[in-house]
């Protein structure tokens, strides 16, 4: 009984494609935006995912400060110096590199170009704990375990500085001081949320506490974990070991942080889940929209076909079936609509996610919960024309012309 | 209060009142109306003077004011819109002036219709309406759709569309005024058939007098009332 209701409405959605098609329009594009913001979503976030990722998952970043975004603000916080960095090569064995780090943003000029970048200044270890690799020059590693007055381009002030010239031997100015190129880094692409990984100007770590900084202050360390031990447990031992240095007593709060890269990627994966169900959000508002186009079809249609019920009426159809018949109508137009626009928006999203490199992830639960309220929007907004048709008084409705 | 089963349609007093007040309209003014099973009666009548009120009340579509109507000795006036609606698909089949056929369906689904409401399984449905068009000369149209058909043979498909339940009793509301004279007298030929053969019960409305020659019973109305009734010899068969 069901079956044949749900065919004959399809041969009256037929008999009006043109407006079956239209009054479906909202519909479609309601289900296609969510379903492609959300894919494209997922996508963008697996991408963020794998792009922190590729900066090593056995890195641990120590800081001076607790703030979460791990940005170095200048702000209070007893600085790390360098007895903190004996104390963790010392004590923690599980750490295989320690790379302290002392940054400050600043202009560096070669000839008449200038660019402002991240000046650092580390060690020999620097390279090995943030997996850069040499580009051109040699000696990197010597050179920043001295105290010379040499520096490494990142990919991008080389390119900003010297164009398609050799940099190589070079000399550059940061601040007031004059030092000489003798490397440029392999690009490590851009990083997520806009990060530019390559925008970066290294120096010896003395070098730049001498002639930049004035003090012994390290505003990051960046340490990996030894190949099989737990990174976990390895934070945790640096964390006990800072707590004992600084002094803090049971229950008072770390003034430090320690933070490893699963944690920024769950940060980065709520950020970037949150703009996504945001979006989509938005779009299920066009769905209500699309159900009212719904709405109002199917009244205009009520109307329209007053006589038809009233025959119906006449020849048997009680106002059960009537609502039957409408509601199914209204659901079949919104089904079909939800149907044409899940193929839509995954449709879209694959392009997207093919055109820029993203992973295309399909969500059945997404899809089908897109769907599921595209029909729940056609019971919704179906019902009032469909009980308006079926409260119709057959002689009346017989007469009306 | 005893019917007879040959009794169809009993109306005891039936009134039907519109409006109120001042403005009141007396559409039936007490009638009483008895009509057996088997007979094919023709309500006459100028416009206005409630015979197609009294039509709407004997096929269950609208309620008296005061008064009886019994169907088959069911009474009519005690049933609520859905029971009416239930006896009415159960009992009675109709045929309108403007056929009211569903547009752009064709002949056969259009029959079909009345069994899809009475959750007839599809097989038989095809079969039964079939079988209707059959009786109606119109077999070879069933894929054809209204637009395609004439206005006599819609009319036989709106008669086979009312014949496919089996109906107590046919209700033909001006069946021949959308129809020409030769056309009239096709569908006229029909009905009497139908009566004639099947014992069908027939009431039909009609204000030309030429079409009432081909019925056994002309009942006239006038105001609400009626002002004549009696049996007519069987002309035109």
């Amino acid at each position: 009984m069901i079956s044949t209701t749900i065919l004959m409405a399809l041969r009256e959605l037929r008999r009006n494609k043109m407006r079956s098609l239209l009054t479906m329009l909202g519909v479609v594009i309601g289900v296609a935006a969510v379903v492609a913001l959300t894919t494209v979503g997922d996508g963008a976030t697996a991408k963020v995912r794998q792009n922190i990722s590729s900066l090593g998952d056995n890195l641990l970043m120590i800081s001076p400060e607790v703030d979460r975004r791990m940005v170095n603000t200048g702000g209070p916080g007893k600085p790390l110096d360098p007895d903190d960095i004996d104390a963790l090569r010392r004590e923690i064995s599980g750490l295989l590199r320690i790379a302290p780090t002392a940054s400050r943003g600043m202009l560096v000029v070669s000839g008449g170009k200038s660019w402002r970048t991240t000046v650092t200044g580390s060690t020999a270890d620097y390279l090995a704990a943030r997996n850069f690799d040499v580009a051109t020059g040699r000696g990197v590693e010597a050179t920043l375990g001295g105290a010379g007055a040499n520096c490494v381009l990142g990919a991008t002030p080389a390119r900003e500085l010297f164009g398609g010239g050799a940099p190589i031997g070079q000399s550059i100015r940061v601040g007031r001081m004059a030092c000489e190129v003798v490397a440029v880094l392999a690009s490590k692409g851009a990083g997520g949320m806009g990060m530019d990984n390559d925008d970066l100007v290294l120096m010896p770590l003395r070098t730049f506490q001498q002639r930049i900084s004035g003090n012994d202050h390290v505003t990051m360390i960046f340490a990996t974990v030894r190949e099989g031990r737990s990174t976990a447990a390895v934070k945790n031992q640096v964390e006990g070991l800072l707590r004992e240095r600084r002094r803090l007593q049971p229950g008072q709060p770390n003034d430090f942080g320690v933070r490893d890269m699963q944690e920024i990627i769950d940060a980065v994966s709520t950020t970037t889940g949150m703009l996504t169900a945001l979006l989509a959000a938005v779009a299920a508002v066009s769905l209500v929209v699309g159900g009212i186009g719904i709405m109002n079809i199917m009244l205009v249609s009520v109307t329209e076909r007053t006589r038809e019920i009233g025959t119906r009426m006449a020849i048997g159809a009680l106002g059960s079936d009537v609502l039957r018949q409408f509601l199914i109508e209204a659901v079949t137009l919104s089904a079909v609509g939800g149907l044409i626009g899940v193929s839509i928006g995954l449709g879209s999203a694959y392009a997207f996610t093919r055109a820029f490199d993203f992973p295309f992830l399909l969500s059945g639960k997404m899809v089908a919960l897109a769907f599921a309220f595209s029909a729940g929007v056609g019971v919704l907004f179906g019902f009032l024309p469909a009980r308006k048709a079926a409260r119709l008084q057959p002689i009346e409705a017989l007469r009306h012309e | 209060m005893n019917t007879p089963d040959t009794t169809a349609i009993e109306l005891r007093g039936v009134t039907k009142v519109y409006g109120s007040g001042d403005s009141v309209v007396h559409a039936l003014d007490g009638v009483d109306l008895r009509i057996e099973a088997g007979e094919f009666v023709a309500i006459m009548g100028a416009s206005g003077s409630g015979k197609s009120t009294c039509m709407n009340v004997i096929g269950c579509l609208d309620e008296p004011t005061a008064g009886q109507y019994l169907f088959h000795g069911v009474d009519v006036t005690a049933l609520d819109a859905d029971q009416r609606a239930r006896l009415r698909r159960a009992y009675l089949g109709f045929v309108f002036q403007s056929f009211n056929l569903l547009a752009r369906t064709s002949a056969l689904e259009n029959v079909e219709l009345p069994l899809h409401y009475r959750k007839v399984p599809a097989a038989e449905r095809r079969e039964r309406a079939l079988a209707a068009l059959r009786l109606v000369g119109l077999e070879d149209r069933a894929k054809h759709t209204p637009a395609e058909l004439s206005g006599g043979q819609q009319q036989r498909v709106a008669i086979a569309r009312a014949l496919v339940c089996e109906p107590k009793l046919l209700l033909a509301d001006e069946p021949t005024g959308n129809l020409d004279s030769s056309r009239t007298e096709e569908i006229m030929r029909l009905l009497v058939e139908l009566n004639k053969t099947r014992g069908l019960t027939i009431v039909m409305v009609t204000h030309e007098p030429e079409v009432a020659t081909y019925v056994s019973r002309v009942v006239t109305f006038r105001d609400g009332r009626i002002v004549s009734d009696h049996p007519q010899s069987e002309a035109s068969t």
